[in-house]
C-alpha cells in the first residue's frame, strides 16, 4: 500500500510523538563529531584547564536533557531522592542509554564521604583519542563528567565531577575513573532525612 | 469546569518561564498580580516537600481563600510546574500536568534552548491553552 512505512511529517517539534526514538547512533559518525568538537575547542584556548572545562560545560548541558528525558522514558515519572538512588541511576541507566552498557562498577572514596567513583575500563569517547604526550593529564573524557555533573546538579545534587586516569598494572592503557565530590549541602541533606 | 486557574512554571532561583492564565472565567485585572504572588509563597513549602517523596505530582500544597495550588515537580528539580486553581478535579489536572511536562522536555530537547530561559513559543502557549480547555 502507498503510504506504508512512511513517517508522518510534523509541522513542529511541539507535534512528534516523545517516544523511544533510534536506539543505536552510528560510532563513527560519534567519533568524528566528537573529534571536530575538541579540535575546535583546541584553537580557542591557551590552556589545558581552559580545554578541559569547556568540555564540561557541553557535557553539562546533555547531563540536563538527559536527566528529564530519562526520567520521563525510563522511570515513569519518579524523581531520585537519595545519593545512592541518583549515583546508581547514573552508573547504570545512564550509561547504558548512552554507552550500551552499565558502567564497570561504583565505589565510595575511603579517604572523604563525600566521594564517589564510577569507573571504565575505556571510555567511549576516548576510544578514538590519544593524548600526546606534552599534554600531560588531559583526559577527554572530562566531556562524560559534564554529562555526570549536568545529571547530578539538575537534580539536586551539587557535584564537582572530574575525570582522571588510573594506571592498571598488567593493562597496557590505564582505566578511566570519574570522581564525584558532593557539596556540603548534599550530605547534610542526606543525613537529614536519615 | 474550573472558573479561575493560574498556571506557572518557575525554573532556578524562583524565576518564572513561562505563565498562563487558563481559566474560563472572565479575568479581574489585579487578581493576575495576587495569583503570581500566591504561587511565589508557595515555593518555600515545594522545596521542602519535595525531598520527601519521590513523586512528581504533589496535589493541594497550600490553600489561599477558596484557591489551592497544586505543583509537580519535574527531574529537572529546578522546574516546578505550579497551578493555582479552585476546582477538585484532581485526576483532571494530573493529566494536564503530564502532557504540559512532555511539551517542556520536548522543548527542553532543543540544543539551543537555554534551561532556565523564557518559553517564548506561540505554538507551545497554544498547545499548553488548548490541553487546559481539555483538562480543566
Amino acid at each position: 500500500m502507498i503510504g506504508v512505512g512512511k513517517m508522518k511529517l510534523y509541522s513542529n517539534v511541539l507535534d512528534r510523538p516523545l517516544s523511544k526514538g533510534k536506539q543505536e547512533v552510528s560510532l563513527s559518525a560519534f567519533a568524528f563529531l566528537f573529534s571536530e568538537m575538541v579540535q575546535y575547542n583546541q584553537t580557542q584556548v591557551d590552556n589545558i584547564a581552559e580545554l578541559e572545562r569547556r568540555l564540561e560545560d557541553a557535557g553539562y548541558a546533555v547531563g540536563a536533557r538527559v536527566l528529564e528525558l530519562l526520567c520521563h522514558r525510563e522511570k515513569g515519572n519518579r524523581r531520585e531522592t537519595r545519593l545512592l538512588g541518583i549515583l546508581s541511576f547514573v552508573h547504570s541507566t545512564v550509561w547504558k542509554v548512552l554507552f550500551g552498557k552499565v558502567a564497570d562498577s561504583l565505589e565510595k572514596g575511603t579517604e572523604h564521604e563525600d566521594e564517589y567513583m564510577i569507573s571504565e575500563k575505556e571510555l567511549l569517547v576516548n576510544r578514538f583519542i590519544s593524548i600526546p604526550k606534552d599534554m600531560g593529564t588531559f583526559n577527554c573524557g572530562a566531556f562524560v563528567a559534564g554529562i555526570v555533573r549536568g545529571v547530578l546538579d539538575n537534580a539536586g545534587f551539587p557535584a564537582v565531577v572530574t575525570a582522571h586516569f588510573v594506571p592498571v598494572e598488567g593493562q597496557q592503557r590505564p582505566r578511566t575513573t570519574i570522581l564525584i565530590k558532593f557539596a556540603e549541602e548534599v550530605l547534610r541533606r542526606e543525613a537529614r532525612l536519615g | 469546569m474550573a472558573s479561575t486557574a493560574c498556571f506557572m512554571i518557575v525554573s532556578k532561583n524562583d524565576i518564572p518561564i513561562y505563565e498562563a492564565e487558563v481559566g474560563a472565567a472572565p479575568r479581574k485585572e489585579e487578581a493576575a498580580h495576587q495569583h503570581q504572588f500566591i504561587l511565589h509563597a508557595a515555593l518555600d513549602i515545594v522545596q521542602d516537600l519535595a525531598w520527601t517523596t519521590s513523586a512528581m505530582f504533589l496535589k493541594g500544597i497550600d490553600r489561599f481563600n477558596d484557591l489551592v495550588v497544586s505543583v509537580y515537580v519535574t527531574a529537572g528539580l529546578h522546574t516546578r510546574l505550579m497551578l493555582l486553581h479552585d476546582s477538585r478535579n484532581d485526576d483532571g489536572i494530573k493529566s494536564f500536568f503530564q502532557e504540559v511536562h512532555e511539551l517542556y522536555i520536548k522543548t527542553l530537547l532543543n540544543p539551543l534552548y537555554l534551561p532556565g530561559s523564557r518559553i517564548t513559543s506561540s505554538h507551545f502557549d497554544t498547545k499548553v491553552r488548548a490541553l487546559a480547555r481539555k483538562y480543566l
